[in-house]
């Protein structure tokens, strides 16, 4: 923040300074000058080759593995193309068949759901996790931990956990029984499998959390000595000191749970495949969106279109379609943004 | 004017005191409120300990309990994780899951610290540009690109093998050279000028002087990196499904059920060895970990 303004003065001096050529014909007199504009030149190009060197290998990849690829992924989704045969041109008769899939728009649904709710009561519940946090007085290291954890355990082992913990006459379904509440068949139950989902969502929230609480303990105290000055109570202090200063990163964790709902793919995939009792190899998955649809999100239709039936150009456009819900929702965040994300920290 | 002049530098130096927490006894917060605070705080470590718990003792259940709605296990069995070992390929699909994440932690480092000091150490025109590229790349859904790359890595008779998963790796990983960059732009641009003043090119300033203070965020990246590819699925699913004996760990669990029909004693235990070297990991290096999460949410 404070190497902004300071930053270009140094830079200038090395400039002239940090080649080698440009120290020796200084007292030489008239000729100096163009002598010191070639050596300048020189070095000018010496940096540019010294940059492009550092960024070559990223540079191949950005075109191998995005350049390219989105190029021939809006090409794809025109065509008819299952991978052995050369990819026939079909005009917009992959988007116009979306209309007429069956599991087109429950894959939407099911992928707006995550979205919607999913994601906002994630992160809703990581900034609580993170202000209870800043609470604790005695053995907030091990607190922090504790929280942290889940965030580690692979995706497709914390799903199979959650369906045992989830399963019929299973732990939570007998304590909800003890205490005489509804006991869902949750993974079995295409109302409950998304809200399942959802509750393994929450477990793992370690990442957002340790941000959220990193910006909490940055809030500067005297803000809230002052409105305390002033007569505000604990709401008026989250409400009017906390959340607008930590709104950047409210910001930040909206923008990357909304991209990771809309490429949720591990944990539907896994929660469907056993849960529906599939028996045969991987990539079989004839059970996927178990139960009914209820689990079949975007990404795992556009799996199994692709890469399952090799219906490539099928695939590409659901990609194409998924590009835009992208580009949708980051630009969508970013314009509200600017009404409710504070950037100028405690001074305004 | 002036006062918000005086007042930038010690903000400045109070935003780069280390974090404690925040001492609270200055402001209210009776006996009631502590204690409050604090069982809520409890319920919630049991909450998220719990699943761990379950797992864990029905990883060392009998086939009967297991079915059974028992949550305690009697007699324990602690052999049901040998039987695992020893029945299903396992020390295959780890050694698998091991080259898969080792060599693209490797390639990720090598591949994306020069880009990161390119972006944040040295000026030159297209450089928010290429900013702005990285972040694009870091946000895009993986499944918009993923049919064209699967296409070119048949076409490359790749498929079944673990060369896709890793050798993108060794071309930039975009959210590590975010990460690497928003550490890198933390580091005094002093040490780098006096070297300068030498005569040190960039690529000496790079590897003798930013490398080394660079340390905590390079192992936080590494760390990340691994723990990555040793939990991808899709990925691994994609261009392993076909292939039995090339599959990493994450995909061999998730067919584990099927496999096994209902013996959830032995898939948890499988699961239990699966989540251990993330854990184990975590507990050797939680400083460096807690400080890249931190890095990935600060402002550049």
């Amino acid at each position: 923040m404070g190497s902004g303004p300071l930053g270009p003065a140094p830079r200038v001096m090395t400039r002239t300074l940090g080649g080698r050529w440009a120290a020796a014909p200084a007292a030489a007199g008239p000729a100096v000058a163009p002598a010191r504009r070639r050596a300048r030149r020189r070095s000018a190009w010496r940096r540019r080759l010294t940059v492009l060197s550092m960024l070559a290998p990223w540079l191949i990849g950005l075109a191998v593995f995005f350049g390219y690829p989105l190029v021939s992924t809006a090409y794809l989704s025109f065509t008819h193309y299952d991978l052995l045969s050369s990819a026939r041109w079909v005009g917009l008769g992959n988007y116009r068949y979306m209309g007429h899939d069956p599991y087109f728009w429950p894959a939407v649904r099911n992928s707006l759901w995550m979205i919607c709710i999913a994601t906002p009561l994630t992160v809703a519940f990581a900034f609580c996790a993170a202000q209870v946090l800043t609470k604790i007085r005695r053995g907030a290291g091990v607190f922090r931990t504790v929280f942290y954890l889940p965030t580690l355990v692979p995706p497709v082992a914390a799903t199979l956990g959650f369906l045992v913990l989830l399963r019929p006459s299973g732990a939570v379904d007998r304590l909800l029984g003890l205490l005489h509440l509804p006991q869902p068949l949750w993974f079995d139950d295409p109302r409950y499998s998304k809200p399942a989902l959802t509750l393994l969502g929450m477990w793992g929230i370690g990442s957002i959390m340790i941000i959220f609480l990193a910006s909490l303990l940055d809030v500067p105290e005297d803000l809230y000595e002052a409105a305390e000055i002033d007569g505000a109570n604990a709401w008026h202090k989250m409400r009017y000191v906390t959340l607008p200063t930590i709104s950047p990163v409210i910001l930040f964790a909206a923008v990357t749970g909304m991209i990771d709902a809309l490429q949720y793919f591990t944990q539907g995939y896994v929660a469907a495949v056993v849960a529906g009792g599939q028996e045969s190899g991987a990539g079989a998955g004839s059970s996927l969106g178990y139960p009914l649809t209820s689990t079949l999100f975007f990404p795992t239709w556009l799996y199994q279109q692709g890469f399952q039936y090799f219906n490539m150009g099928y695939a590409a456009a659901m990609s194409v379609v998924l590009f835009g819900a992208a580009l949708v929702v980051v630009l969508i965040l970013l314009a509200t943004s600017k009404r409710w994300v504070h950037t100028a920290g405690g001074f305004r | 004017m002036a006062t918000v002049a005086e007042q930038t530098p010690t903000a400045v130096a109070a935003a780069a005191r280390p974090r404690s927490p925040r001492r609270r006894s200055a402001r209210g917060g009776g006996l009631l409120a502590v204690m409050v605070e604090h069982s809520v705080a409890v319920v919630l470590a049991i909450a998220f300990l719990a699943p761990f718990v379950i797992v864990v003792l029905t990883a060392m259940m009998t086939d009967r309990q297991a079915l059974s709605g028992n949550v305690w296990p009697h007699p324990f069995r602690w052999a049901n994780f040998g039987d695992v070992l020893a029945r299903n390929n396992i020390p295959r699909y780890a050694a698998n899951t091991f080259l898969y994440a080792g060599l693209s932690t490797v390639g990720v480092l090598l591949s994306s610290i020069p880009v990161a000091y390119a972006l944040s150490r040295i000026r030159w025109r297209g450089r928010g540009v290429a900013f702005v590229a990285v972040l694009a790349t870091m946000m895009l859904p993986v499944q918009v690109t993923v049919v064209p790359i699967y296409v070119m890595f048949a076409k490359l008779h790749w498929v079944g093998t673990l060369a896709p998963l890793i050798i993108p790796n060794f071309f930039g990983d975009a959210f590590s050279i975010f990460l690497l960059r928003q550490f890198f732009l933390t580091i005094p641009e002093e040490y780098a000028d006096a070297a300068r003043v030498d005569g040190a090119g960039e690529w000496r300033i790079l590897l003798s002087i930013v490398v080394p203070l660079a340390k905590p965020a390079i192992a936080a990246v590494g760390l990340f990196s691994f723990l990555y590819a040793w939990n991808d699925f899709f990925g691994p699913l994609l261009y392993l499904g076909e292939r039995q004996e090339n599959w990493t760990l994450s995909v061999a669990l998730s067919q584990f059920r099927g496999l096994y029909h209902v013996q959830w004693n032995l898939t948890m235990a499988a699961t239990v060895l699966f989540m251990l070297p993330a854990v184990l990991i975590f507990f050797a290096a939680q400083r460096s970990f807690v400080e890249g999460v931190t890095l990935t949410g600060v402002k550049g």
